[in-house]
């Protein structure tokens, strides 16, 4: 067995419906019903899944942000819901979290360096209190942003510079694993990319271990190395990215990855669809027997009453942990390895950079066109689809693009 | 069930060109006035709209592809928004000289919009039935009656399940999905001839997403409608357009047919968003990213409005905004175009 860091193992959290007068429980949101997974160290476990699905809570209950109804986590050899207060907040320096929208989880009234550097305020072993500026500034500096900002507040920052301080602030202390509750759906393309970028260099310097919850199934292909798929509360599928993705066997897998849409208009038409009729049922009353029969296009009378487990099924090539009565494997995308194809860097870079020569507090341009200049030639020099550069000083560069028309 | 769908729809008084051409946007600028300066939001935008076609708008956050619909619309709060100068023709009309009392009778019957969120767009406190048969009471004097069952004649259409008994629920009692179909039902009540989709499907589930972009295209393909899509999703654009305009600080700098755009493109933003963004269909991607954030508005640099991204960037682009020049069967706004096409 690999080198496991963290296992989840039946992990339920139900939320009591109250209702009536006297606001008696008349039933239960059952939004994580029975999870059981394990992230090996150094490894980058995707969650996908549509909203209502689970996916957030599972990430919440994972952080002990909120407690599950039942079940046990073992994280690095230790029962995380069996600590108590002190034991428990020594253990949070191991496992952190980033959170979705970098809008609302940043305090507007803190600066930079209060929102990195509370953590060192929690965890005031972990950095002597008058290193703490320059541990702050480390971070930004690794994050890809200016150093010299530090005072500033969230506002000064664009989207995609307010993730990179919310990344920051997820690995102050150096944790072993960090939760990414999808980190990069709020952002601009041309963005998302930067900041993808930003945290597989993270992972390698850092031997850091994520739990990557996203929807958008492209976003969790390439940056994950196995693959769980929830479906109303549970687990549907569990894989390596190659098994997922290549040799799905749930069918409900297989219409997600069938209905994402694939940036090439020679494929259109050409795609298999496989079309889900209705909506996700309720997850305070989910159908019996498999969740996903009532939408399922290869249900039979058996489905509705017994309830699959999530148990290894022969995919064609091996086997997976599928929880289907039917499993079998089925191509959906015909997958091109591309990882021998070298990048055309001449348009983008695969440096961790943010080049931003506009805009700044006082409202003048602060960056005269030769700096601009001086930093897009920095940039152009390096070389190679994957020189991802160590030097982290070459990584700094940012400047706020603030007062942006929301209307626009 | 699509026979009775056209029956209400009196004979229109436009009638596109020859060339089937609807819709034509001509050197269009809009600013906003705010506090902290002039935002120029689009600046110079033409193109055109032909029947039974499907355009996109690509762009990101703050290029202007929303504004430009807004324009369209005229539904733009105006002020803050300015527009200076350039010209909407409908059917060969004005809609930017034209009374107001002729451009509401614009609105609806002839061109109709789609919003991203359909739980704002919709009014709460009214059924979703009223809210649809509103098209018909306003525009073709439809008593309550008729126009509540013009009201689940197109819930149908949209195939919402259950229409009759559904009429009467509130926008709340929908799942999102089932939301937007109700938008979609009140934007072709009046068989336009022009449909704008803002994000149509950016909100929504992507199995939900899939249902919404088919149901679209059926009911293009049905009434021929010029369809404007509007979206950020290259993945989205690549399946259903014929045509494509991208966006890029209130200007287009590229405009291509959809193969052409993404085989061979000419634009190094264009090129560079391909490089940018995570595919299903591919394993091992090294992901390339565009480095720097779009422009701030009321700044927008000198010369060509890309260059501080642009990996290509010469000095010439520092000082002289290229123009939307045509290379081959395409149109960029480089000025090294060629090599970027050809490179």
């Amino acid at each position: 067995m690999a080198d496991v860091i963290l296992k989840a193992d039946n992990l339920y959290k139900h939320y009591p419906i109250k209702g009536g007068v006297l606001r008696t429980t008349v039933g239960h949101v059952k939004a994580v019903d029975g999870v059981s997974f394990e992230l090996q160290r150094g490894e980058t476990l995707g969650i996908v899944g549509e909203s209502g699905c689970g996916k957030s809570t599972l990430g919440r209950v994972l952080m002990r942000l909120e407690e599950p109804t039942s079940g046990t986590v073992n994280f690095d050899g230790v029962d995380m819901y069996s600590q108590g207060g002190s034991a428990m907040r020594k253990l949070r320096r191991d496992i952190q979290i980033v959170f979705q929208d970098p809008y609302t989880s940043l305090n507007p009234r803190k600066t930079v360096g209060d929102i990195i550097g509370e953590p060192f305020e929690i965890h005031p072993d972990v950095v002597p209190k008058g290193g703490r500026k320059k541990a702050v500034q480390e971070l930004l500096e690794m994050v890809g942003l200016n150093p010299e900002h530090i005072n500033r507040y969230p506002h000064q920052f664009s989207g995609g510079q307010r993730q990179r301080i919310g990344i920051a602030r997820g690995i102050a202390l150096r944790p072993k694993v960090l939760i990414c509750d999808e980190p990069v759906s709020a952002l601009d393309v041309s963005v998302q990319a930067q900041v993808i970028n930003l945290m597989e260099k993270l992972q390698d310097e850092l031997g850091l271990s994520y739990i990557f919850i996203a929807h958008d199934l492209s976003v969790v292909r390439h940056i994950s190395d196995r693959v769980g798929v929830m479906y109303l509360g549970r687990m549907v599928e569990l894989g390596t990215e190659e098994e997922i993705y290549q040799r799905p066997t749930h069918p409900y897998t297989q219409a997600l990855l069938s209905a994402v849409p694939v940036p090439d208009p020679t494929m259109r038409g050409k795609r298999e669809q496989i079309v889900l009729t209705g909506d996700v049922p309720s997850p305070a009353n989910p159908p019996s027997g498999c969740r996903f029969h009532t939408r399922c296009f290869k249900a039979q009378d058996r489905c509705k009453v017994d309830d699959p487990e999530l148990v290894n099924r022969p995919d064609g090539a091996g086997e997976h942990r599928s929880a289907c009565l039917f499993a079998e494997p089925r191509v959906i995308v015909e997958t091109v390895d591309v990882s021998d194809v070298e990048v055309d860097t001449r348009f983008a870079t695969t440096d961790v950079v943010d080049i931003d020569a506009f805009g700044d507090d006082e409202g003048v341009l602060p960056a005269d066109a030769t700096t601009v200049q001086q930093r897009s030639q920095v940039v152009g020099e390096s070389e190679g689809p994957l020189d991802r550069p160590t030097d982290t000083t070459r990584l700094v560069d940012d400047e706020p693009a603030e007062h942006r028309d929301p209307r626009v | 069930m699509t026979t009775t769908t056209k029956s209400v729809a009196p004979a229109s008084e436009y009638k596109p060109g020859a060339d089937g051409r609807l819709l034509q946007v001509d050197d269009l600028y809009v600013e906003f006035h705010t506090a902290e300066g002039v935002a120029k939001a689009i600046n110079g935008v033409s193109f055109d709209l032909r029947q039974g076609e499907t355009l996109a708008i690509l762009g990101e956050s703050g290029s202007g592809k929303s504004v430009t619909a807004q324009a369209i619309m005229g539904i733009l709060d105006m002020p803050p928004a300015v527009i200076p100068s350039g010209a909407i023709r409908y059917c060969g009309q004005d809609l930017l000289t034209m009374p107001d009392e002729q451009r509401r009778k614009i609105r609806g019957p002839e061109i109709s919009m789609i919003f991203q969120d359909a739980l704002s767009s919709l009014n709460p406190t009214f059924p979703v039935g009223w809210q649809i048969g509103e098209m018909f009471r306003q525009h073709r004097g439809m008593n309550k009656s008729d126009a509540y069952a013009q009201a689940v004649r197109l819930m149908e259409r949209v195939a919402i399940p259950g229409a009759k008994d559904r009429v009467k629920n509130y926008p709340h009692q929908f799942s999102g999905g089932m939301r937007q179909r109700i938008m979609i039902a009140m934007a072709i009540a009046l068989d336009p001839a022009v449909l704008i989709a803002d994000e149509p499907t950016t909100a929504l589930d992507v199995t939900v997403q899939a249902q919404i972009m088919a149901l679209l295209a059926e009911l293009q393909e049905e009434r021929q409608m010029g369809l404007i899509l509007i979206t950020h999703d290259l993945g989205v654009v690549a399946d259903v357009a014929d045509r494509a305009s991208v966006m890029y600080a209130g200007r287009i700098v590229a405009q291509a047919g959809i193969e052409d755009l993404y085989a061979r493109p000419a634009h190094p933003y264009t090129r560079g968003l391909l490089e940018s963004i995570p595919r299903l269909d591919q394993k091992g991607q090294t992901l390339a990213a565009i480095g720097g954030l779009p422009p701030n508005l009321t700044r927008i640099p000198p010369g060509c409005t890309f260059n501080p991204r642009c990996r290509m960037a010469q000095d010439i682009c520092r000082t002289e905004e290229p123009a939307l020049r045509v290379i081959g069967n395409q149109e960029s706004r480089c000025h090294f175009a060629e090599e970027v096409l050809n490179g």
